[in-house]
Order: structure tokens, then C-alpha cells, then sequence
């Protein structure tokens, strides 16, 4: 059984048909990217399995149960993360604050025993701690581990966001375009940190990427979109060799003739 | 000594304005709404304290219609929001504030039309009772005010950085979609925060009752509260007691060493001056959101 599916997903804006007719299952342990042009429908299809959007048509699977009548709320407890291609922290506050409010789905703590600082609830916390420790260790987020997030540079911030992800002890992230906006060095260490989130954790991932070197270097399996429709499904080589992908992104030849 | 005294009495208003501009400013951060019918939620609090206290009414124990009081403005906070607020999704703040400024009528009216309009205290324990420090004569229902606030301000900083549920309020205040991520129910936060804010509007309500007189207009304090909390700078909750404690502090000194009249105008004299030269207020903490 795949771990998501998306089976005859179509959602439209009044007209303009975001996602149409889309079908694609990702497989326990696999990193599957999605790529495409601007407006491709990618980061729809996120915001569809985000639960902030309902589709029209079709059906959304996680683990084999369909997800459409959760709340956007529900979809963290299921074990699904995810970053922004914007970046979506809590600006007001640490680092490690920061990877805290990551374990919230993990909090099984009541109010009265928060208030009196129980032994359980202090248990509860050297774990919570112990846990973003690790993370904090794997990203190498030790040096900002008490700055705040406002004055981080934007590859820190990319960091800490994918390290709350990971604080969540994710069955399957959500990476929107992890690479935007970093050096060519910060972008291998994301390649590393894939790499080693599936080996290493054994985190699903699905990624929305533009850049095609990261794409192959860790995907095992591609989905090219155009206009909200699926063009080809494959490996990185077989989508990139793909006439109707390569006509998506440079144009019919007759155009570039 | 006098000015012993004025500083007492200053203090103990400053705590009430504090908690109510506390109340306008965890709706402000929850939710980027002000409500506007704070201050007559504190009056509903003090009324509903009253009615179950007073003999005049239902005559039950202080040390009962206390919590009752607090347990149903916090049910009545969860509920306008969950019922009300929530249905106002999308759109424009303008329009958030009416509806607010309309409840505070509806509130009014609904007191006035139960205890009526004439002005009436609470009946408490401590009502008239007096203390001695070195000296001086102070009234036990002020000192009261001071300790209740100081107690209830190491609680809530217990509860914001301590309790799952406190920590989730925060996240939600300072990023919803993020916090929607980390499974924390906004919408619940929300109403939530309405209760808590429901909930200090009659703690506020009931300090407020026992060291003077209330009538249905007694929410309007409210405004005073609102500049209180821009001084202190809207979106920081110790901003929000400071502000109150300014406002407190600077009314019975400026009535008493001011020309006559000032007093009056002073807390909000010295709102304009921090609009002028500190708009974010004292504590600031709101920044320019990005779109």
C-alpha cells in the first residue's frame, strides 16, 4: 500500500482548473519531487494535501485512509510535516522555541499538570528537549540555538523551519522548493540532509523543486506538471528526456526554431 | 503621608485598567482584532458576581460567586467567539470593530434591563475594611486590587510559558499558518482566548466592584483601558499593565497637583504624546505584518 495517494484530484478557482484529474502514489521511504513551471499546480497540490484546500473531484489517501474529512489541524497528527517556500516561523522567538512548538503533537500533558509542574510533565520535557537536541545536532543549528528568528540569515531560517519539521517526527515531509534562495554549498547539504532524513529517520519525502540538479541527485522518482495536468511520471532521466516535459518547459519547436 | 495614599489608590486603578487592557490586547494578538466590548465585559462580569452575590439577589457566598462569576464570562468569551467572531472570517477589521462596539451596547442594555441603572457595590468580605501600614491608612479593597493583579500576572506568565495550551496561544498569535502545521486547532485557540480575555474581564470586574460603585455605563471605563494599552504598546501583554499603571498613576496626581480639569484629560495627553514621538507605545512589539 503507498503511503499517499492522490487518486483523480481536480480542484478549480472558478474556471481555471488548478489541478486537474491529478493521480500519483508515493511510497513509504521514497523521495518523489514534483517540478514544473510557475502556476504548475505544485504547491496546490500541498495546500489539497495541507487540508486548506478541498478538492472538487477525487480522493486523498494517507496510509490508506482518505484524509478529506480532516481538518488542517488533524493532518500533524498523522505524522505530516512541512516547510514553506516562504518560510513560516514563529518570528518572535527562539530557535529552540522554535523546534518546541515542532513537538506540540507529542504534548500529552493536561493544563492542571502544566500548572502544578508535575514529575510527569517534567519527564515529558527533558524528552521534548532530548528530541530537539538531536535535531538541532543533525542540522548543526547549535550556534543560533538561543537567537531569536527575526535577524537570521534566510538559509538559518530555511534550516530551523526543516528542523521543526523533523522536531515533529514526520512519517512524511513536505519540502517547498528546500533549495530557493540558497548557495550552491547550502543546496548539497540539503542533499545530504534528504539523503539522510529517508536513511537515516525513515521520513518519506515529497518535494516541490525548481532546481533539476537537486532533483536528480536525490529523487527517486520525478512528477512533471503543467497547467494543473500530470505530464509524465518516471525516473529524474526518463521525465527530463520526456518530449511533452521538454515542450512544457521550452515551448513547442516550431517556437524555438 | 498623602502621597503615599494617592500612590496606593493610583496603583489599585492602574491594576484594574491593566487587566482590562490585557484583555484587549491577547484578542489583539490571538486574533488581530480589538474588541471593543472589553470594558463592558468587565461590567458584565462585576454585574453577574453581584447578582449572585448580593443579598439584594441571589445571596450566595462570596467565595462561590467568585469563581461562578469568572467561569461564566469565560464561557460567554469562548461563545461570542465561537458563535459570533467567527462568522465575521474575512472580513474587513472595520467591520470586526462595529460588531464589537454593538456587543458592548447589547451588554449594557442587557444589565441595565436586569440590575438596573442605578449604581451598586459588591458586597465582599473585605468591602470597607482598613489597613495600617506605619501609620498610614490605607483601604484593604485597594491593597486587595494590587495583590490579586501581581498573583494573577505571575499566573498568566506561568501559564504563556509553561502549559501546552499557553504555548499554542502564542504560536497562533505570531504565526497562524505555521501553527495550523503543528496541529494546534487555531480556531479553538481562538475561542479560547476569548474565555481567557472573558475570564480577566471579571476578575477585573469583580476588583473593580468591590473597591467602588458599578452601573451598566461602568464598561465605558473601557476606553481608558484601550489608551492604556496603546501606551504600553498594543501586542505586548506587560505592555498592557504598564500602560494601565501609567493611566492609574497619573490621575489622582494630576487631580491633585494639577489645576482642576486635567486629571481628565492627562491619560490622554500622554497618548497622544507617545502617538507622536513612540507609536508603537512603550513595549513595542507590532511590526509591520509582510503581505
Amino acid at each position: 500500500m503507498s503511503l499517499l495517494e492522490l487518486d483523480n484530484v481536480t480542484l478549480a478557482f472558478g474556471g481555471v482548473k488548478a489541478v486537474d484529474r491529478v493521480s500519483f502514489a508515493v511510497e513509504e521511504g521514497e523521495v518523489f519531487a514534483l517540478v514544473g513551471p510557475n502556476g504548475a499546480g505544485k504547491s496546490t497540490i500541498f495546500n489539497l494535501i495541507s487540508r486548506f484546500y478541498s478538492p472538487q473531484e477525487g480522493d486523498i489517501r494517507f496510509d490508506g485512509h482518505s484524509i478529506l474529512d480532516l481538518a488542517p489541524e488533524d493532518i500533524a497528527d498523522l505524522g505530516i510535516a512541512r516547510t514553506f517556500q516562504n518560510v513560516e516561523l514563529f518570528e518572535q522567538a527562539t530557535v529552540l522555541q522554535n523546534l518546541l512548538v515542532g513537538r506540540h503533537r507529542h504534548r500529552r500533558t493536561r493544563l492542571w499538570q502544566d500548572i502544578l509542574f508535575t514529575p510527569f510533565v517534567r519527564r515529558e520535557e527533558v524528552r521534548h528537549r532530548i528530541a530537539v537536541e538531536k535535531v538541532i545536532e543533525f542540522l548543526e543549528l547549535e550556534p543560533y540555538r538561543e537567537k531569536y528568528i527575526q535577524g537570521l540569515p534566510y538559509g538559518v531560517r530555511k534550516m530551523v523551519e526543516m528542523g521543526r519539521a523533523l522536531a515533529m517526527e514526520p512519517r512524511l515531509i513536505l519540502l517547498d522548493e528546500p533549495a530557493s534562495g540558497l548557495s550552491v554549498e547550502e543546496t548539497q547539504d540539503i542533499a545530504f540532509w534528504i539523503e539522510d532524513m529517508r536513511k537515516l529517520m525513515g521520513i518519506t519525502v515529497v518535494m516541490v523543486e525548481h532546481d533539476m540538479n537537486l532533483v536528480r541527485d536525490v529523487s527517486d522518482r520525478v512528477l512533471a506538471l503543467a497547467d494543473g495536468r500530470v505530464l509524465a511520471v518516471g525516473t529524474p532521466r526518463e521525465v527530463q528526456t520526456d518530449p511533452r516535459v521538454i515542450e512544457a518547459y521550452l515551448g513547442p519547436e516550431e517556437d524555438v526554431a | 503621608m498623602d502621597a503615599l495614599q494617592l500612590l496606593v489608590s493610583g496603583l489599585a486603578n492602574g491594576c484594574i485598567y491593566g487587566l482590562i487592557a490585557l484583555g484587549f490586547v491577547l484578542i489583539y494578538k490571538a486574533t488581530e482584532a480589538v474588541n471593543f466590548a472589553q470594558g463592558d465585559m468587565m461590567m458584565l462580569g462585576a454585574f453577574i458576581t453581584l447578582g449572585l452575590n448580593n443579598e439584594a439577589w441571589l445571596g450566595l457566598p462570596f467565595w462561590l460567586a467568585v469563581p461562578l462569576a469568572i467561569a461564566v464570562m469565560a464561557a460567554i468569551g469562548y461563545l461570542l467567539d465561537a458563535l459570533v467572531l467567527r462568522r465575521m472570517f474575512g472580513q474587513s477589521q472595520i467591520a470586526v470593530v462595529i460588531l464589537t462596539i454593538a456587543l458592548g451596547f447589547i451588554a449594557r442594555f442587557i444589565a441595565g434591563a436586569i440590575w438596573g441603572h442605578e449604581p451598586q457595590s459588591l458586597e465582599s468580605p473585605i468591602a470597607g475594611m482598613e489597613v495600617r501600614v506605619g501609620g498610614i491608612v490605607l483601604g484593604l479593597d485597594e491593597v486587595a486590587v494590587i495583590v490579586v493583579t501581581v498573583v494573577l500576572t505571575g499566573v498568566l506568565y506561568l501559564f504563556f510559558s509553561r502549559t501546552r495550551l499557553g504555548l499554542a496561544m502564542q504560536a497562533t498569535s505570531q504565526n497562524q499558518l505555521a501553527a495550523y502545521y503543528m496541529g494546534i486547532p487555531v480556531k479553538r485557540v481562538h475561542s479560547l482566548t476569548w474565555a481567557l480575555a472573558g475570564a480577566m474581564a471579571a476578575i477585573a470586574g469583580i476588583l473593580f466592584a468591590t473597591k467602588g460603585a458599578i452601573d451598566p455605563n461602568s464598561g465605558l471605563l473601557g476606553i481608558k483601558a484601550f489608551a492604556a494599552a496603546v501606551i504600553g504598546g498594543f501586542g505586548s501583554l506587560p505592555g498592557a499593565l504598564l500602560g494601565g499603571l501609567i493611566v492609574g498613576l497619573v490621575e489622582p496626581f494630576s487631580a491633585r497637583y494639577i489645576a482642576a480639569g486635567f486629571s481628565q484629560i492627562m491619560p490622554y495627553l500622554i497618548l497622544l504624546l507617545i502617538l507622536v514621538f513612540r507609536p508603537d507605545g512603550i513595549l513595542a512589539q507590532v511590526r509591520q505584518k509582510k503581505v
